[in-house]
């Protein structure tokens, strides 16, 4: 996060209360940028709001890209540059080759994925983490709320914050 | 939670009423099938197949697969020549005990499964199966019926199905004695294979009068001890059938082809039967749904049906392409047989059944279930247990039909016939079981769990 954004920190100790309080802080006009927990809260994404992750569809590309670069380098080096006959088959034994651009698939798949995950979320190796409060690996639930991206004034916030069952609010 | 109902599991007790105009539909379809059959054997008896059977068309017949399976036939034993005596003893009539034979495995595969996914959700004390478990726990009540039939079909026609079991195979000095088949001879004989029948046929039944017994008295009771029992059951259903699962796979299917073996072939008959059990299971609950039935049923319940056919789907595949690849590869006459015989064997009679195989059970649920959304939508859902039942029933076929009926089979009016009048069956038998108890256990102890399932 960049010194120039500011943002109120609601903490919670119970996330019942905090999914309770994601609604009513919304029903105040106001926009919850995210919820950090120590672990996954079941209707969480739902309350929030956010949009569907579009990973999948990236990954189904990347699958298919996989797919075609390895029948590509096999067909290169098995068909066209080097044609070999190996247990008396066909140049072009496609069952012979399944395995491998399925393995093609799978690595495409899986390294394409993870480096759009990084490349999404700002994320490369050395990167110094930033976390708002550290107590959200720990025991606390926290409601980041951006006051730039927020009509709704910095005190208002703090109270409707209080009012939905913040044991704490921060600024930072 | 939002956009959830909550219920109270008390009252969530619902009953499944089987309809008189039902039982009327599911009644006029079996007679339909019965129609349809008897039709079929007419025209059967007449010589003519009703289905695509090619009139063996004399000595254009010789083609590459034909050559080739001549040429393995030498390396594995001399079975051609007992192939031909095969067809030299061919009976139209036989067309029909295939047939019944083929139904008669299918159907005992997708009953047993229910009993295996009700004892493998025990197993791993699975929560959000809770709800939909009355469902496959109805299921093996058709066991009663398929069971004596494949017994009664042995019994009394097993030497149309099984090479093993032609006369003087295994006596030395017999004009049909095949050196091979007497090798087996200490497995595959009449009595010890209908003692493994009726063994374990038997277990499977018992032990799910048990789990139902004991399900049902858990409505009424309470509590976790019943839970507590039915996991052991499960437990001991799930060791039983690993056994059997495999055996009646080479008894029933492998066997047939006595000659070839594969050590897959246990796994891939459990997995086809696997996932047609998971699509009929999906299917009947989405059927119940639109009738307004298991309303708790949501779509996080169907999200992770539709995962498990997507699944297991893949695991077919696998199992199958596992089988293909090492066969295809070490390319040995005796093995390679097999799949000669399906593509290019018999006229190619078999050939199009093995494309739509690959096609309606792979790719089709593949592309198909692949999005999150599809999983979660009835129709998408509808489609892939189409694709699925219809593919593995053609899988089935292609087990079974190439080995007991080589150049004589063909999809015609006696297939058709035969598969309504088993499913109609099913259905029934099916139906009615499922009224005998609430749709939903009510006192399951993970219930709650999974009227909130949420992923």
């Amino acid at each position: 996060m960049s010194s120039t954004t500011n943002y109120i920190l609601g903490v919670y100790d119970d996330e019942d209360e905090v999914l309770h309080a994601v609604s009513e802080i919304k029903a105040k006009g106001i926009k919850i940028e995210e919820v950090f927990t120590p672990f996954p809260i079941h209707g969480l994404d739902t309350a929030l709001g956010h949009p569907r992750t579009r990973l999948p569809i990236a990954a189904f590309m990347f699958g298919c890209l996989g797919l075609v670069c390895a029948q590509a380098l096999i067909n290169y080096t098995m068909v066209f540059d080097w044609p070999m006959i190996i247990g008396g088959k066909d140049f072009f034994a496609l069952p012979d080759w399944i395995p491998i651009t399925f393995e093609g698939t799978v690595l495409f798949t899986a390294f394409g994925l993870v480096t759009t995950f990084c490349i999404s979320n700002g994320l490369y190796p050395g990167k110094e983490v930033e976390v708002l409060d550290v107590r959200i690996t720990d025991d606390r639930f926290v409601m980041a709320i951006n006051l730039d991206k927020n009509k709704v004034g910095a005190a208002d916030i703090t109270k409707a914050l209080k009012d939905s069952g913040a044991v704490e609010v921060n600024v930072k | 939670m939002a956009g959830h109902s909550h219920f109270s599991p008390a009252n969530v007790e619902e009953h499944f009423e089987f309809s008189s105009e039902g039982k009327k539909r599911i009644i006029i379809a079996f007679i339909a099938g019965l129609v349809a059959l008897a039709l079929g054997i007419y025209l059967l008896s007449k010589g003519e197949s009703g289905g695509h059977e090619v009139a063996a068309a004399g000595h254009e017949a010789a083609n590459a697969g034909h050559e080739a399976t001549n040429a393995a036939e030498h390396l594995s034993g001399g079975a051609a020549s007992h192939q031909a005596k095969a067809e030299e003893h061919y009976d139209w009539t036989n067309r029909i005990w295939a047939n019944v034979w083929l139904n008669a495995v299918f159907f005992t595969g997708i009953s047993v499964i229910g009993m295996f996914f009700v004892s493998l959700q025990y197993l791993s004390k699975a929560g959000w199966s809770s709800v939909i478990k009355r469902v496959p726990e109805a299921f093996p009540k058709f066991l009663y019926y398929s069971l004596p039939i494949l017994l009664a079909v042995f019994f009394f026609k097993g030497d149309v199905i099984f090479h093993w079991m032609h006369h003087g195979v295994t006596e030395v000095g017999s004009e049909n004695y095949d050196k091979i088949i007497a090798g087996k001879a200490g497995y595959l004989n009449k009595n010890f294979f209908m003692a493994r029948l009726v063994v374990f046929g038997a277990l499977w039944i018992i032990l799910w009068n048990m789990l139902r017994k004991k399900s049902i008295e858990e409505d009424l009771v309470g509590g976790t001890e019943i839970f507590t029992k039915l996991v052991r059951l499960g437990v001991a259903f799930i060791v039983i059938f690993g056994a059997s699962s495999s055996m009646f796979a080479w008894d029933w299917v492998m066997s047939i082809d006595t000659h070839w073996f594969s050590t897959m072939f246990g796994w891939y008959m459990f997995s086809s039967w696997h996932v047609t059990g998971l699509a009929i299971i999906t299917l009947t609950i989405l059927l119940l749904k639109d009738k307004g039935y298991m309303a708790y049923v949501n779509e996080n319940h169907l999200h992770d049906l539709g995962k498990f056919m997507f699944a297991f789907s893949i695991f077919w595949s696998y199992v199958w392409f596992s089988q293909f690849l090492l066969i295809y590869y070490a390319n040995f006459p005796e093995e390679t047989i097999y799949f000669l015989e399906r593509w290019e064997g018999h006229n190619k009679i078999y050939k199009t059944s093995e494309v739509l195989n690959i096609f309606f059970n792979f790719f089709f649920p593949f592309l198909v279930l692949m999005t999150r959304d599809a999983k979660r939508t009835s129709i998408f859902l509808k489609i892939a247990c189409f694709f699925i039942i219809s593919g593995h029933y053609i899988d089935f076929y292609q087990m079974i039909m190439p080995g007991v009926l080589g150049k004589h089979g063909g999809y015609g009016l006696v297939e058709f016939g035969m598969l309504t009048v088993f499913s109609s069956a099913f259905i029934y038998v099916v139906s009615n079981e499922l009224t005998k108890a609430s749709l939903v256990a009510k006192n399951h102890p993970f219930l709650p769990e999974a009227l909130h399932h949420d992923i």
